[in-house]
């Protein structure tokens, strides 16, 4: 068992490839595929930050600089696995076929937000910190239950590691064997807390040593390394190998929420030096560039069929129908109770309307 | 033929004490649906701590009885994630007292997954919890909080009081859509014996039972307090009071019509529970009441309760639980008010 957690890079911030192994692997195809779908998750974050403080929007949480941990573990998944997001992994559930007016919907407030699209195993995301981390041990011993080969991913952040769940989460997974991967999006913040008052450990990685499962540290802004170790991993859970914990060390540029102000506790300067030399879109780019299969017009044509469909996703959201007061109280339990059922009938009379 | 042995099974009954009730729920669950699965710590190779789950891991394999480790939101995580994807959980935690690291998965999760999701993901649970004070057991062991869970909305809570509504109301429980409590009150696990019939039944979640009937207060209790109640009636009788006794059996939601129609016959109540008073479920009671019989009332209702301290250290629960002669105090106070 490995004691030591380095970084591990496929392309470096220069846009060169230094893991020769992935050569072959990495096709203009799949290369393209990560831009684009990085690029789109950018576009939808920054229309959600606009469209907030326009008052369009509720409260959000912004992933931008997160992108090639999220795209890059979505694209790893295939289809009928389950994902456990939280507030931050919109950027995932887009990539791995989360509606965009859903998800716009649900920070707007509305619970049709968290229905997810039709054969989509997308979980609600996680509120509360960590608790999705035993959820998805479950889910993933249901698979391992059913004879299939699905698996799980969830997604955490560096705070969530000092969670009860985040162990707990951990230790059943590894007891049970599950079908499941940690992913850990280390930003380095846990809203103003720096990851150096988190905790002690040199590395998230390292606590995958406790659980006798495989641990890796990875750079969370080379999608490359990041959708080949979640690859990886999820193989491995396929074929009984259990869990994996990855931590991708990145960085969000931004704020916590659009609530918070980042320059009360950190030197926003930092954000853009790293937004100069750690990018990850700006790393695809320059990949694309040295490898020539960058072009111009290509990236026009995708920039603009994505601010399309964000405003399309956009207008879905402002044309969806009111919130139904009925959704108040018709799904808290199969059959209402009749505490339930009397306050419903009592407050509709009084605002006078008909119950559906 | 199978409606035959049916039939035979229907009509055949063992005498079971509430915990082999319990066991015998859970048995026939298991060999009627194989997406249910029981979870907790010691549930397996020992049966559980109180038995409970005796003979089933034999039964049914490691696959299905599964010893987890001591890890009570673990426990309950993990199951939401089996819930949501097709099996039905039947989760132990060992004592009610520590269901405390799963409070926060109780409340963020199985209780408003489905409302969260409009009904895409539901959590079919049932969380078996031994509770309750009277056996003399270590700090903790003993509380009683089902108040903290009939204020959470979207989980029922279920508390019988005997073997044969043990084993009826935890099939419900099992086949419910939607998540429920059940506690399970040591002091009587093994107090008594009555009739439980072998196979499939159902009580239905929701219904109180009436166990006497009585002209001049109606007793209102669960759990353990019931048969508390039935020695204070039985005081009662031989000053000349009658009294209606009503075994609550669900917590949440509350059997309205029950305490409503007795509540009126009587025009007096006294609520007992072991758990504290402040926000303890005999405020529902007294809401409800209120809400549907007021003007029936002669006289305030009153609560015998635990008080509002820590379940205390096993040296003082006798004084801390509600007793036959608390009970008496209350019902002779209504009665003469």
């Amino acid at each position: 068992m490995k004691l030591e957690f380095p970084i591990l890079q496929i392309v470096d911030e220069n846009g060169n490839l230094v893991n020769e192994n992935y050569r072959k692997a990495i096709t203009e195809e799949l290369v393209k595929k990560f831009y684009y779908h990085m690029i789109r998750i950018r576009t939808f974050d920054r229309k959600a930050i606009s469209l907030q403080r326009q008052g369009r929007l509720g409260t959000y949480a912004p992933f931008e600089g997160q992108e090639a941990s999220q795209v890059g573990s979505a694209l790893a998944l295939e289809k009928d696995d389950w994902l456990f997001p939280t507030y931050r992994d919109h950027g995932a559930a887009l990539t791995f076929g989360a509606g965009m007016s859903r998800i716009f919907l649900y920070w707007n407030g509305r619970l049709e937000g968290c229905v997810p699209e039709k054969g989509k195993k997308i979980f609600p995301p996680a509120v509360p910190i960590a608790t999705q981390i035993p959820h998805a041990a479950g889910a993933a011993l249901a698979e391992k239950r059913k004879g299939t080969k699905n698996a799980a991913i969830a997604y955490f952040g560096d705070g969530a590691t000092s969670e009860g769940d985040f162990h707990e989460g951990l230790n059943f997974a590894s007891v049970f064997k599950a079908p499941v991967v940690y992913f850990n999006q280390n930003n380095r913040f846990a809203i103003s807390v720096p990851i150096e008052k988190q905790m002690n450990s040199e590395t998230i990685a390292q606590k995958a040593l406790a659980y006798n499962m495989p641990g890796f540290r990875i750079d969370g802004n080379d999608i490359f390394a990041v959708y080949f170790q979640v690859l990886e991993a999820l193989k491995f859970a396929r074929h009984g190998g259990g869990p994996t914990l990855i931590e991708a060390v990145t960085w969000r540029y931004g704020a916590h929420t659009t609530s918070d102000d980042p320059t009360k506790y950190r030197d926003q300067s930092e954000s853009e030096v790293i937004r100069e030399t750690r990018d990850p879109l700006l790393r695809v780019e320059r990949y694309m560039k040295s490898n020539g299969i960058w072009e111009e017009e290509w990236v026009q044509k995708i920039t603009n069929e994505i601010a399309a469909e964000v405003e399309q996703a956009v207008k879905e959201m402002e044309n969806y129908p009111k919130p139904n007061v009925n959704d108040l109280f018709d799904h808290v339990f199969e059959k209402p109770t009749w505490t339930i059922a009397q306050q419903k009938e009592q407050y509709l009379q009084l605002i006078g309307r008909e119950a559906r | 033929m199978m409606i035959e042995k049916a039939i035979v099974n229907s009509t055949k009954t063992n005498q079971l004490t509430l915990v082999q009730a319990v066991t015998d729920g859970l048995r026939t669950m298991m060999e009627e649906d194989e997406r249910v699965l029981v979870l907790g710590e010691d549930v397996g190779k020992n049966g559980g701590v109180f038995r409970a789950t005796e003979g089933l891991q034999k039964q049914f394999g490691e696959d299905r009885v599964i010893d987890t480790p001591l890890s009570e939101a673990g426990i309950v995580g993990t199951s939401i994630g089996l819930a949501v994807n097709g099996f039905k959980p039947v989760v132990e935690i060992q004592f009610l007292g520590f269901i405390y690291p799963a409070y926060e998965q109780i409340m963020t999760h199985v209780s408003r997954i489905r409302m969260r999701t409009m009904g895409s993901f539901t959590v079919p649970m049932v969380i078996r919890a031994p509770y309750g004070a009277g056996i003399r057991a270590p700090e903790i062991h003993s509380d009683s909080v089902e108040a903290l869970f009939t204020h959470m909305p979207g989980i029922k809570v279920v508390c019988p009081s005997s073997a044969y509504d043990a084993k009826g109301l935890l099939i419900a429980a099992i086949e419910d859509p939607d998540p429920v409590l059940f506690m399970e009150s040591m002091r009587i696990y093994r107090a008594s014996r009555e009739a439980v019939p072998e196979g499939k039944y159902t009580v239905e979640i929701g219904k109180g039972k009436k166990l006497q009937d009585g002209n001049d207060v109606t007793l209102i209790a669960w759990g353990a307090m019931v048969s508390v109640a039935l020695r204070a009636a039985e005081q009662a009788k031989k000053q000349g009071i009658t009294c209606d006794v009503i075994d609550l059996r669900t917590l949440y939601p509350i059997d309205k019509d029950i305490i409503t129609e007795s509540v009126q016959k009587t025009g007096r109540a006294v609520i007992v529970h072991e758990a504290h008073q402040t926000g303890g479920l005999g405020n529902d009671i007294i809401s409800i009441i209120n809400d549907t019989s007021f003007l029936y009332l002669k006289s305030p209702i009153e609560r015998v309760t635990g008080f509002d301290v820590p379940v205390p250290f096993f040296s003082l629960e006798e004084q801390y639980l509600p007793t036959p002669e608390r009970v008496m105090k209350a019902i002779e106070k209504v009665v003469h008010f």
